[in-house]
Formats: structure tokens, C-alpha cells, sequence
């Protein structure tokens, strides 16, 4: 065992030690409770994204509990901390699932924990619920993605900013995961539209990038050649700081060069002054701005449960409130929290989302949702620039890869398949 | 031809010239303004380019308001309103004349909703709008939109306005306007040569978009634009190198800043720090305390805020520095393995108590408008913030340096680390010198954090990103050696930037990481070894 897993996980226990002491107290009087686990960071790199998830998830059950639980129990939040250690996911999900005994579980943020507990999920049999916008190329019968697959964000992004007249793209992203597959797929996108090789610019930095003085200078000039840029940002986390802070700094303007981010919310943009920022866009499946009713109470609710009204509200939240009233409504529906009775009965459940319409969760466990583009406002909030019509539904194998693009996920019987060729007639064309 | 041009020209002129003498009436006006509350964008842009159409200056206004999002409609009658937040409601006004219409209740009213198009539209519009403006700035403005712009319909426009400009940098900026319009009119050879001419004067990277552009086709004018194509973009690689350079030194300012604190508490004590960057942290919030404090006391100091988070940062770190080595380090002197281990513990601490404190989320620490921006030297665009990070930096290095070499202090540190016992029998407080070289250390991460803040997220893992390549920049100069420090980061800033461009981000970090190890393979003291007894002590 290393030096650094023994204090990360001596942080953990110190942190969760300060969080339990008040669940505990609540939960002790009530002797039969339906458990629910949250496995989001509180600590270390991404804490700064997971730890709002982590209170949303609470106020989600605080306000289930309010309403009589589910099946005439109350809800019991069960909260780990996995301190962004990827293998430790996997430890503290195994222990949320054999030792706590929890029904299902709300949780993760990078692709690499997702990665890390999915064996885990299989193995034991248990439900995971996750919140974020992802790069697609997964199936898996215990996990349900209530982000944006590629084709309900990406895809209509570049759409967008295409009949906006955008002729060059750079597709700068942080290198993993995430970006180097959502910009392969951006990029077959782009070239079956006719953009030339010349025009597309590619560019990864790491995590954490902090000088961007080179990158931004390059994309001014190759933004220069006459024709019509725009950057497609997978850029993640705390790198987008400093990357519009030289954006703005360099003098690049929404109206010249348009920046449209999948991985910068309300809450990414809390630190930025926005004002120079003002028209960069972003893709989302939610905004804070929207002006639907269930909206406005989802915003109040969560500034009397965090007790601070500045707070933000972003779109893994949505997620979260779409993944748990899925999961609510499911477990009514099936009269039992028995994995597998819920995880059949989720196929088909539908419950309104926070943009005035309604998701429902697919056969391939992926859930609809309604694609939304917006505009950075000086307040730092988005305003909706662009919709589409109706609900896109999220596509798990991409259509624009080769080697998934034959692949379809159904896993209700008969199927019962993550990965069935429709070329071949298989289940497991290419089994990942 | 050239005569029924050159007619069509005086046509055009005589037109813009009258344009301001028929200017609309103000019923006229109000319903253009009130139009712009239906319909969508398409709506919008057509109705933008109608209200410019007027040429009527107080349409700028209204223009202006539109871009900046204070237009809204009044949901009853539908008359288009400005409107400023004012508590739970909205002050609103006539956006022509700006007369109180009072407040009223938010619902009463929806913002007229534009894009990042119709902004460019308003821009352009605006520019014709400002051209005769009085104040030369929002005319050279004015002169940069339709540069961008290059509307052939414009020249007639411009060949007025440069008729009537007084001021020769806003008439340069007219003209060349002017040849990016006239290279995409369809005027005559003559006219053509001469606009490739003025625009090979301007030789920056819009400038070589278009003479690219012209030299597509075929003749004389393709061929001047390819050969001023060609002249511009050599001397455009020449600034690219100069551009490349600065960079560099930025870099390198940014990674002494973070390293120099360590090149006192590692390089000169020889404790292994791994809480350096937590220091630099607690700087960078203490920027944020004091930034917090100033908006909602004193928002007429903002500017003035990081001269007054300077020293607190340095107090703030110092004394937590300070803390540790009384409270941690000094039982530990001597046992390199466990003092890391310990400031890690620590860092993690620090850290965790921070996002405790206050939250996990970013923090938003402005820039000082003097920090804010850039400017152009020749054809590098220099910011502000980088330009004074560097300044600061030198300017930390060289108090220092002043300290080390001509204070007491200095002299007591120095003797303390090259001989302990030796300096202990001279009377020296030997552990209270080790206290306060701690402290000033951190003192100094301190407000780096004060600088960092301004280009980097403040959030509990500023530090994190910073403690690596701070290591690498005090081993590589060589430990133990100020000098050694600013050379070492200034060459590293340099070597990445110049190593990025071909092998990009990723990979140049790994190849000049491959190269340090490579280096200190062969030099292990590192560029600057210290020689004699004192590397013996």
C-alpha cells in the first residue's frame, strides 16, 4: 500500500467522520429505511465538481423523505467519499453495496471511475445512476447514464455553429477520455460534412493546464486564415480558468472566434469574472435560466436546502433529479428495491424534467432529453440561443466510429444485450 | 466604366453626406425601436440593419443597449424598453431619450434576446455609425469593425470619412479599411495594386488573410498580393520567434515566482517541502478574502487590492509556515524521509481545511483594470497580467536576493545553513534563525499566491499544479543557489514554449521532463552548483 492511498484515506475518514455524525443521529430513529448511496469526491482534484452533486443528492432525499419516502419507508442516504482516487471508486462502491446494503447508487464523475466501479456494479449485481455528460462506447446492464451521450450534446453543437457558418474548427480538448473520443467522433462528423483536413485543428493539453498563452495564440492565427472559426472546448475542469481567462485577455471575442464548451457550466463560470465572455457558448441539456416552472422550484429548493442563494444549479444536478425520481418511480412501480426488479422496471419510466418537458429512460439506458445551446451572459448565467424541436434520445454506440457504428444496446428480454452487431445478428460484436 | 464608377462613387458619397440630413422623425424612429421586440433573430437582424439604415446617431444608443442585453419589451403594449436591475424589479427607461418610465415588477417585462451574429451585426452597424464620432479611440474602433468587415459598399463611407479625419493614425486605420473593401470590390488594377500596398504596410495576420485571399485568382493584382503575401508572412515568423520568446519568459516568471519560495525553505535549509503549494494557495485566497471585503466595503479600492493582499498574503503564509516548522518541522531536521512525509500530511490538511472553509468550488478573483488586456508591440500582442507577473517576479527575486545578501538576517541564514554549530557558537539563535527562514519562505509562496491568482483558478488545488514543476525548477538551477532558480525557470518557461508548438502540450512537458533528467544526470548539483564547504555541511 502506497503512502498516498493511506492519507487519502485517512482524509477520508476524517471528512467522512464529520459528515455522518448528523445523518446518523436523524437516521437511528427510523428502524427499517430504504438505503441510498452516494459515491461522489469530497476530496481532493475533483471534489471542486462532485461535492455539489453529493448535497443535491442529499436535498433529493430530504425532500423524498418529506413527501413519505418510498414504499412507505424512509430514505437513508449513505455518503462515501472516494477522495478522487479511481481505485478507491471501486473499494468504497463495494462496500456501499455489500456492507451497507444500499438499493442503488448515485455517483461518479470521470469516465475513469465509471470505468473503475462498473466490474464492481456487475459483480454484485447493484444500480448506478450516473450524472454527467460522457463520451458514449458503454453499456452496461447496472448503470444507468442520465448525462448526455455525444449525440446529445456534441453532435448538436457542431450543428448549431454549422449553420451559424462556421467553417474551421479546433478541437481542443484535455487528454483522456472523454475528449479524445468525443473529438474522433466530432472529427469523422465534421469530414462527412465536407470540412477539409486543413481545416480542422486538433490540440490536447493536460489536466490542469494553467499557460495557455501559446494555445490561444495559435488558434488566433489559425482563426486568421479568412474563413469563418470556432472552437469546440472538451476541455475539463480547473484548466478552463486560466483558458478563458487568455481568451479574454488575448482579445478573442465571441463574435470572432466562438468558444462552445461540454464541460463548462453555471458552476465552472462561478469563478470566472464573465463579462469579456459574454456570447461563448456551451451545450447542455439543461440551464440554470430555463424558465420552466419545475425549474423555479428546483432553484429555491436548493437555496434553502444549501442555505446560501448565490449557489448555482448546473446540469449533472438535473441529472441527478431526473436518475432519482426514475429511480423513486421505478421502485414504486416494482413494489421492491430487488436490482433486478428495478432495473426492469426503469425501461420505460418517465418523469419531468427541470426544461418543462418529460425524460424517459430507454431500453439501452440511456434517458431523452431536449438539447440545449446557450449564449454566456455577463451575470454568469447562459441564455438558451437554440433547441432542438423535440427530445434527442442518447445514442451509447456512436454512429460516426467504426466498430460501433453497428452496434445497438436493448436490454430488455429478449435482447438482454449492451452490444448487439446488428451486421452479424451477435450479442458481443465488440465487447468492451 | 471608370467614369460611370467614379459617378456612382460621388452618388454614393453625396448620399452618406445626406443621409444624417434626413433623419427620421421621431415617431418613425420609435417604431423602428419598438419593432425590435417581436419576432425571432432573423426578425431581429432586419431590423437592425433598418434602424442603422436611418444613420440617425441616437440609433447607436439603442444599439449599444441591445448588445449589452438592456433591452427588454413591456410585455403589456409592447413597447421596447431599456432596463437596469433595481432591487426586485426594473428601473426602466425610453431607450431613445432616456426618459424614467419608473419601475416595474420583473415579470412585466422579457429581454430581447440576441446572439453572438446579431452582436457582430450591432458591431458593424455601430461602426458605421461611430465613424464620425468625435472621440478618435471609438472612430479607430469604428475603423477596425469594417476592416473586418471589408464591405465593398463601404468604401464610399470611408473615402468621406477619410476626407474629413484630422488625426493620421485614425486616417491610416481609415485607409486601410478601405484597401481591405476595395481588394474585395470589384474595382480596377491601379486601385487594387495600391490597397495590396497599404495592407503589406499593415502586415499582421488579418492583413495576410486577405492578401491570400486576393492572390487566389489570376494577373498583376494576384501576383503583388502573393509576393506581399509572401513578405508579410516572413516577417510574421520573425515576430512568431520574438512572440515565442516572451511566452517563455512569462512561463519562466510564473514558475519563479512558485519555485523561489522553495528555493529558500528547500534550496537553503534543505527541508523537503511538500506543503509549498498550499502556501501558495493560502496566498491566493488571501487575494480573495481581501478582494471579497473591498467589494462589499470599499469598492473604490478594487483596484488597489493586490497591494494590500501583498503583505497579508505574506503574513498569512509566513505565519503558517512559521507554525509548521515550530510545531512539525523542527522535530524532524535531519530525517528527509519522514519531513516529507509529513508536509504532505499536511498539505492534504491545509487543503481539506481550505475547501471546509470555503467550499470546493472556485473563487472569483478579479483583475485589477490595470491588469486587464493587452497591447501591441509591433506585431506581439503583450498582456497586461503576464507583463506585470514578470515585473513582479524580478522584483521578488531581487528583494531577496537584497535580503540574503545585505541584512543580518541574511547574513545569520546563511552562516546557519553553511555551518549550524559553528554559527550556534558565534551566539546565533540557530533554531530561531530556521523558524523565521521557514516563515519567509512561505511568506514569499505567499504572495506568489497573490500573483497566481490572477491567471490561475483559485480553488484548494492551486497548489497542487504547482509544486512539481517548482521542485524541478530549484533542482534543475541548482539547489541551494538564488541564481540558479530565476536561470533555471527562465530557461524551462523558454525550452516549453518553444518545444510546444511542434510537439504540443503533452508531450513537450514529457520531452524537457526527459531532458532535466538527462541534464541532471550529467551535472547532478544542477546548473549552478554550490562549491566548496558549504555543499559539505
Amino acid at each position: 500500500m502506497t503512502a498516498k492511498t493511506i492519507s487519502s484515506r485517512l482524509a477520508a475518514a476524517l471528512l467522512a467522520g464529520s459528515v455522518f455524525s448528523g445523518a446518523f443521529a436523524a437516521s437511528a430513529l427510523a428502524e427499517d429505511t430504504i438505503k441510498v448511496g452516494i459515491l461522489h469526491s469530497l476530496s481532493g482534484t475533483m471534489a471542486i465538481s462532485e461535492t455539489t452533486l453529493k448535497d443535491a443528492m442529499l436535498m433529493l432525499i430530504e425532500e423524498q423523505n418529506k413527501k413519505g419516502g418510498v414504499l412507505g419507508k424512509q430514505l437513508e442516504a449513505v455518503v462515501v467519499d472516494p477522495a478522487s482516487d479511481w481505485p478507491l471508486f471501486a473499494e468504497k462502491a463495494r462496500e456501499l453495496i455489500s456492507k451497507d446494503k444500499v438499493s442503488a447508487v448515485f455517483g461518479c464523475w470521470t469516465s475513469v471511475s465509471r470505468k473503475s466501479v462498473l466490474p464492481v456494479f456487475e459483480e454484485l449485481n447493484s444500480i448506478l445512476f450516473y450524472p454527467v455528460q460522457y463520451e458514449g462506447e458503454e453499456s452496461s446492464r447496472n448503470v444507468f447514464y442520465t448525462g448526455a451521450a455525444p449525440n446529445q450534446q456534441a453532435v448538436p453543437a457542431v450543428d448549431y455553429l454549422m449553420a451559424e457558418g462556421v467553417e474551421r474548427w479546433v478541437l481542443a480538448g484535455t487528454d483522456y477520455v472523454y475528449p479524445r473520443t468525443t473529438n474522433k467522433i466530432l472529427e469523422t462528423y465534421l469530414k462527412q460534412k465536407g470540412v477539409a483536413e486543413a481545416d480542422i485543428m486538433i490540440n490536447y493539453t493536460p489536466f490542469g493546464h494553467s499557460d495557455w498563452q501559446s494555445i490561444v495564440a495559435d488558434i488566433k492565427k489559425f482563426g486568421s486564415a479568412g474563413k469563418k472559426t470556432a472552437v469546440v472546448s472538451t476541455i475539463n475542469g480547473d484548466a478552463n480558468v486560466p483558458f478563458y481567462k487568455e481568451l479574454a485577455n488575448q482579445g478573442i471575442k465571441a463574435e470572432d472566434i466562438p468558444v462552445v464548451a461540454f464541460s463548462v457550466g453555471e458552476e465552472e463560470l462561478a469563478g470566472i469574472d464573465t463579462a469579456p465572455l459574454v456570447g461563448h457558448l456551451a451545450a447542455w441539456n439543461y440551464f440554470m435560466s430555463g424558465d420552466s416552472e419545475a425549474n423555479a422550484t428546483f432553484i429555491d429548493q436548493w437555496h434553502a436546502f444549501i442555505k446560501d442563494d448565490k449557489r448555482v444549479t448546473n446540469d449533472p444536478m438535473e441529472a441527478h433529479y431526473i436518475g432519482f425520481n426514475m429511480w423513486v418511480k421505478a421502485v414504486e412501480k416494482a413494489g421492491t428495491t430487488d436490482a433486478d426488479a428495478v432495473i426492469d422496471a426503469l425501461v420505460g419510466v418517465s418523469v419531468p424534467n427541470l426544461s418543462g418537458g418529460y425524460s424517459a429512460m430507454m431500453p439501452n439506458h440511456h434517458i431523452t432529453k431536449p438539447v440545449l445551446i446557450g449564449e454566456v451572459q455577463a451575470d454568469g448565467q447562459f441564455e438558451t440561443v437554440w433547441e432542438t424541436p423535440g427530445l434527442v434520445v442518447g445514442d451509447e454506440w456512436s454512429d460516426y466510429l467504426e466498430g460501433s457504428k453497428d452496434l445497438i444496446s436493448d436490454w430488455r428480454a429478449p435482447l438482454s444485450c449492451g452490444n448487439f452487431n446488428v451486421a452479424t445478428g451477435k450479442c458481443g460484436g465488440a465487447a468492451k | 466604366m471608370h467614369i460611370l464608377r467614379s459617378l456612382l462613387l460621388s452618388l454614393l458619397v453625396a448620399i452618406a453626406a445626406a443621409l444624417p440630413a434626413r433623419a427620421a422623425d421621431d415617431a418613425e424612429l420609435t417604431r423602428l425601436v419598438d419593432a425590435l421586440g417581436a419576432g425571432g433573430f432573423d426578425d431581429t437582424s432586419a431590423q437592425i440593419a433598418a434602424l442603422a439604415a436611418t444613420g440617425e446617431p441616437r440609433v447607436a444608443a439603442v444599439l449599444e443597449l441591445l448588445a449589452g442585453g438592456d433591452l427588454y419589451v413591456k410585455k403589456d403594449g409592447g413597447a421596447v424598453v431599456a432596463a437596469t436591475r433595481d432591487g426586485k424589479g426594473y428601473r426602466i427607461t425610453d431607450p431613445l431619450s432616456g426618459a424614467d418610465l419608473g419601475t416595474v415588477d420583473r415579470s412585466a417585462v422579457t429581454k430581447i434576446k440576441i446572439n453572438n451574429k446579431l452582436r457582430g451585426e450591432i458591431k458593424s452597424a455601430l461602426g458605421s455609425l461611430t465613424l464620425a464620432s468625435t472621440d478618435p479611440a471609438a472612430r479607430m474602433t469604428a475603423a477596425e469593425t469594417m476592416f473586418k468587415a471589408a464591405d465593398p459598399e463601404s468604401i464610399a463611407t470611408l473615402d468621406a470619412a477619410i476626407a474629413g479625419e484630422k488625426d493620421p493614425a485614425v486616417t491610416e486605420k481609415f485607409a486601410e479599411a478601405r484597401a481591405a473593401a476595395v481588394l474585395a470590390s470589384d474595382a480596377g488594377e491601379a486601385d487594387k495594386l495600391a490597397a495590396i500596398a497599404i495592407l503589406k504596410e499593415r502586415g499582421d495576420r488579418d492583413a495576410l488573410a486577405l492578401l491570400r485571399a486576393a492572390a487566389a485568382g489570376e494577373g498583376a493584382v494576384a501576383e503583388a498580393a502573393a509576393t506581399a503575401a509572401a513578405h508579410v508572412a516572413q516577417v510574421l515568423s520573425f515576430w512568431e520567434a520574438g512572440q515565442n520568446v516572451w511566452y517563455g519568459l512569462s512561463l519562466g516568471s510564473v514558475l519563479l515566482l512558485a519555485a523561489i519560495g522553495l528555493a529558500i525553505t528547500f534550496g537553503v535549509m534543505g527541508v523537503i517541502n511538500m506543503a509549498h503549494g498550499e502556501m501558495v494557495m493560502l496566498g491566493a485566497y488571501t487575494t480573495f478574502v481581501v478582494q471579497e471585503a473591498i467589494r462589499t466595503s470599499a469598492p473604490w479600492l478594487f483596484d488597489y487590492s493586490l497591494f494590500i493582499a501583498l503583505p497579508l498574503a505574506f503574513l498569512v503564509s509566513g505565519i503558517v509556515g512559521m507554525a509548521i516548522e515550530r510545531g512539525v518541522l523542527r522535530f524532524l531536521y535531519g530525517r528527509p524521509l519522514e519531513t516529507l512525509l509529513a508536509t504532505w500530511g499536511l498539505s492534504l490538511i491545509i487543503q481539506q481545511a481550505v475547501r471546509t472553509v470555503f467550499g470546493p468550488t472556485n473563487r472569483e478573483v478579479g483583475n485589477p483594470s490595470w491588469m486587464s488586456g493587452a497591447f501591441d508591440l509591433g506585431h506581439l500582442a503583450i498582456t497586461w497580467n503576464r507583463l506585470w507577473i514578470i515585473i513582479f517576479a524580478l522584483a521578488v527575486f531581487a528583494g531577496l536576493l537584497a535580503v540574503m545578501r545585505r541584512t543580518a538576517f541574511g547574513l545569520q541564514m546563511r552562516a546557519v545553513t553553511q555551518n549550524r554549530r559553528m554559527a550556534g557558537s558565534m551566539g546565533i539563535r540557530t533554531p530561531w534563525v530556521d523558524a523565521f527562514t521557514f516563515a519567509l519562505g512561505s511568506g514569499i509562496a505567499g504572495i506568489a499566491g497573490v500573483a497566481l491568482s490572477q491567471i490561475d483558478n483559485v480553488s484548494p488545488n492551486l497548489g497542487q499544479g504547482y509544486i512539481i514543476d517548482s521542485f524541478m525548477v530549484v533542482v534543475f538551477g541548482g539547489v541551494g543557489n538564488l541564481w540558479g532558480t530565476l536561470v533555471g525557470a527562465m530557461t524551462l518557461g523558454v525550452l516549453n514554449k518553444f518545444v510546444e508548438p511542434y510537439a504540443g502540450a503533452v508531450l513537450g512537458k514529457i520531452l524537457v521532463l526527459v531532458l532535466i533528467i538527462l541534464f541532471i544526470q550529467k551535472r547532478p548539483r544542477g546548473l549552478f552548483a554550490l562549491k566548496g564547504r558549504a555543499v559539505e555541511a
